[in-house]
């Protein structure tokens, strides 16, 4: 139980808090939420920063173009970016943090060299097509059909919820390639270049008001075989590897953040009156207990990762689990401090309580995520 | 930082826990359950002695192994999974102060939360000021204990001298923690044996997601209290003992609710677990004061 960090460590986290406090100032405007090209654009010059200092994709693998950091590393540079206010990773979301490192793990030497480095760079961004009307917990369920055509897929169907998809260059595709075979066999991820004929890319508004995803929908689409990560029939595992990677660490930063803005809360209430409550005041204090707990757990999560090699388990899950809840028991917190102003669009705080109710949905319901910690760590029988 | 146990972590762990096991498995807890409040083992309390659980963190040269708070809280966790009676944290906390305490031939009770337990069963009183206290014990009123392992005594408001001792709230805490995780263990193990409709009742979700919430419970209230004993700072203490109270109370009741109506009998060891929950969470103090240190901590924004 070792909390300290090495001397390593440390010089890392002084020369990346160094090169933040000189980097941060020379940032555009941060775009409106509403203006995706804008957002895009900002995203990626972000990106690009990080590439040139030497922070871009620090987890991924040397011979994938990462940097080969240890997940401590990792931990650190989470820790320092959201504690500086660096952008957050945005529309590099997908690649980054689940598409990237699928590639990385289970693509061909070409396959890495054509969409890692862009990734890293910040000159492509990429999407995520898991989830279909018909199949959103129950993924294998997925209909998107794809035959083969020559030395193409050619694929119909549609998907849904695909965020940041009217954006994206690429988009990690799950398609069934074999009807016949029992329905987690059939299945294939693909590569697919979001400009190809035959994609209807339709804006989908959210209950925050903006269009933070949309439905794709595919109508004889070309994709080359040669864009098949994983042998053919062989995608769910592929999928299984990715789902790890975006429940294992995608969230790690935004712990950081949550103590923030528990701080900043804390100190408004003072501000305003409020704290004087002590029902409020306890709420608060809970919160602070809440999230020094999320912080410790992550720290274990990637002292455990640190072993094996970097490859996030099913401990994701339980993370994934309470955090999600409570990061919206913060949101509520945040609007009893604003009171009236709560209702408030206007007000951060009041778009990211909307914001905070697609966490124990997305990725994975938590109805879905207890499925899993019951099965897969307590180990009790599946059933229904 | 490698947040892991050590190699030497796991096997003082693996070693307690041998102790235990075999010293106080489950039948033990029975018989003592049936001799009720009345006589602390003291034999088993030399034995604990002896075994360093509460010279622990002495040094060397008073007789102490000369470890640390992580591998204190490492030991009351096992203590916390088999439910060992007796005022061991106080004991605990007074040994290298009062004679006798560190080798176990002394039991030291202290009074944490307003209460005392064991009063009539050990040798010497602390005060939460960590001062020995003939004044309690005199105006002590005797209660009949809901946890049928600890008795206790409830101390008048002018006789209470300040909140309770961290070291106190955090190896209670561990105790809580472990008590959590068996909790979970025992709520899986029937989950997988006992069948309903014609199948084990784990494979049920109403069932299964119980579980998993004691799971999610207890790897968080473990990430905090190991942390806690790392840093020792009263901040960090005050989380792990929510989230650990939190993971005790309700494993123990969401376990009592996975074993339906067996749960609910004095035959089935479930309540004694809830039970001691209970005690414990008493013990750290109020609830609200450890959330009032938490909110002046967001205030003062020490942050970590
Ligand atoms: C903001 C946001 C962004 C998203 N981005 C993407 C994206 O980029 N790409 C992508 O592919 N997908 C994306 N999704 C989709 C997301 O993964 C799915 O919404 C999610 O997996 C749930 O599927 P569903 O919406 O079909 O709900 P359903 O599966 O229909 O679930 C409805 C309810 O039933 C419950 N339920 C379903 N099955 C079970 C079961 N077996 N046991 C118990 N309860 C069950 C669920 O927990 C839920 O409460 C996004 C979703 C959101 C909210």
């Amino acid at each position: 139980m070792d909390l300290t960090y090495t001397a390593e460590e440390e010089e890392f986290r002084a020369r990346l808090r160094e090169w933040l406090a000189g980097a941060l100032p020379a940032l555009p405007p941060k775009p409106s939420p509403d203006d995706w090209p804008a957002r895009r654009a900002y995203d990626l010059g972000w990106q690009r920063r990080l590439y040139d200092a030497g922070y871009a994709g620090l987890h991924w693998p040397l011979d994938a173009g990462g940097r080969g950091a240890t997940p401590v590393q990792h931990l650190i540079y989470l820790e320092e970016t959201e504690r500086a206010g660096a952008p957050y990773v945005g529309a590099n979301f997908v690649g980054l943090l689940h598409a990237g490192p699928t590639i990385a793990a289970e693509g061909t030497a070409g396959q890495r060299a054509r969409w890692l480095p862009p990734v890293l760079r910040g000159e492509e961004v990429w999407c995520q097509g898991f989830s279909e009307p018909d199949a959103g917990s129950d993924l294998a369920a997925l209909r998107t059909r794809a035959w083969r055509d020559g030395d193409d897929y050619v694929v119909s169907g549609s998907k849904i919820w695909t965020s940041h998809a009217e954006v994206a260059d690429w988009c990690e595709l799950l398609v069934r390639t074999d009807p016949a075979a029992p329905r987690h066999r059939g299945i294939s991820w693909l590569a697919m270049p979001m400009d190809a004929p035959g994609i209807t890319v339709r804006p989908l508004p959210t209950l925050a008001g903006s269009a933070e995803f949309a439905e794709v929908f595919l109508d004889e689409v070309r994709i080359p075989v040669t864009h098949r990560v994983g042998a053919e029939n062989d995608g769910w595992r592929v999928t299984m590897v990715t789902l790890s990677y975006e429940r294992g660490t995608a969230f790690v930063g935004e712990v950081v953040a949550c103590r923030r803005v528990l701080g900043e809360l804390a100190r408004a209430a003072r501000d305003n009156g409020r704290w004087d409550d002590p029902a409020l005041r306890r709420r608060l204090g809970g919160l602070n207990a809440e999230f020094r707990a999320l912080w410790r757990l992550t720290q274990w999560n990637v002292s455990e990762a640190q072993r094996t090699g970097g490859v996030p388990g099913v401990g994701g899950s339980v993370f994934k689990l309470r955090y999600s809840h409570a990061r919206q028991e913060l949101y509520d917190a945040a609007a009893e401090v604003l009171g009236p102003e709560a209702l408030d669009l206007e007000r951060e705080w009041t778009r990211d309580r909307l914001t905070s109710l697609a966490y124990t949905i997305a990725a994975g319901t938590s109805q879905i995520q207890r499925n899993i910690v019951a099965e897969r760590i307590l180990g009790l029988p599946k059933g229904r | 930082m490698d947040f892991r146990l050590t190699e030497d972590q796991r096997a003082l762990r693996d070693g307690v826990r041998a102790l235990l096991t075999g010293r106080f498995g489950p039948e033990a807890l029975r018989a003592a359950v049936a001799r009720g409040g009345r006589g602390l083992d003291r034999a088993l309390w030399r034995e604990l002695g002896a075994a360093g659980f509460f010279s622990l963190r002495l040094p060397e040269a008073d007789g102490g192994a000369g470890l640390g708070l992580p591998e204190a809280v490492l030991a009351f966790e096992e203590a916390g999974r088999v439910l060992l009676p007796g005022p061991l944290v106080a004991t605990h906390l007074a040994a290298g102060q009062v004679a006798g305490a560190a080798a176990g031939e002394t039991v030291v009770t202290a009074v944490h939360g307003g209460l005392v337990e064991w009063l009539d069963e050990s040798d010497t009183v602390w005060d939460d000021a960590g001062g020995p206290s003939g004044a309690v014990a005199a105006g002590a009123v005797p209660l009949t204990s809901v946890d049928p392992l600890t008795p206790l005594h409830r101390i008048p408001e002018d006789l209470l001298t300040g909140p309770t001792d961290p070291l106190a709230v955090l190896l209670t805490a561990a105790e809580q923690l472990g008590n959590a995780a068996r909790t979970c263990e025992a709520a899986v193990q029937h989950a997988r044996t006992r069948e309903q409709f014609g199948q084990p009742i784990g494979a049920f979700q109403a069932v299964k997601h119980l579980c998993a919430g004691m799971l999610v419970r207890v790897e968080l209230a473990r990430a905090a209290v190991y942390a806690a004993a790392v840093t020792a700072d009263p901040v960090d203490i005050a989380a792990a003992r929510l989230l650990a109270d939190d993971a005790a109370v309700r494993g123990a009741r969401d376990c009592l609710q996975v074993h339906g109506g067996m749960g609910f009998t004095w035959e089935s060891d479930v309540h004694l677990y809830l039970k001691r929950a209970w005690v414990r969470a008493r013990r750290g103090g109020s609830i609200t004061e450890s959330e009032d240190v938490l909110a002046d901590d967001l205030i003062a924004g020490t942050g970590r």
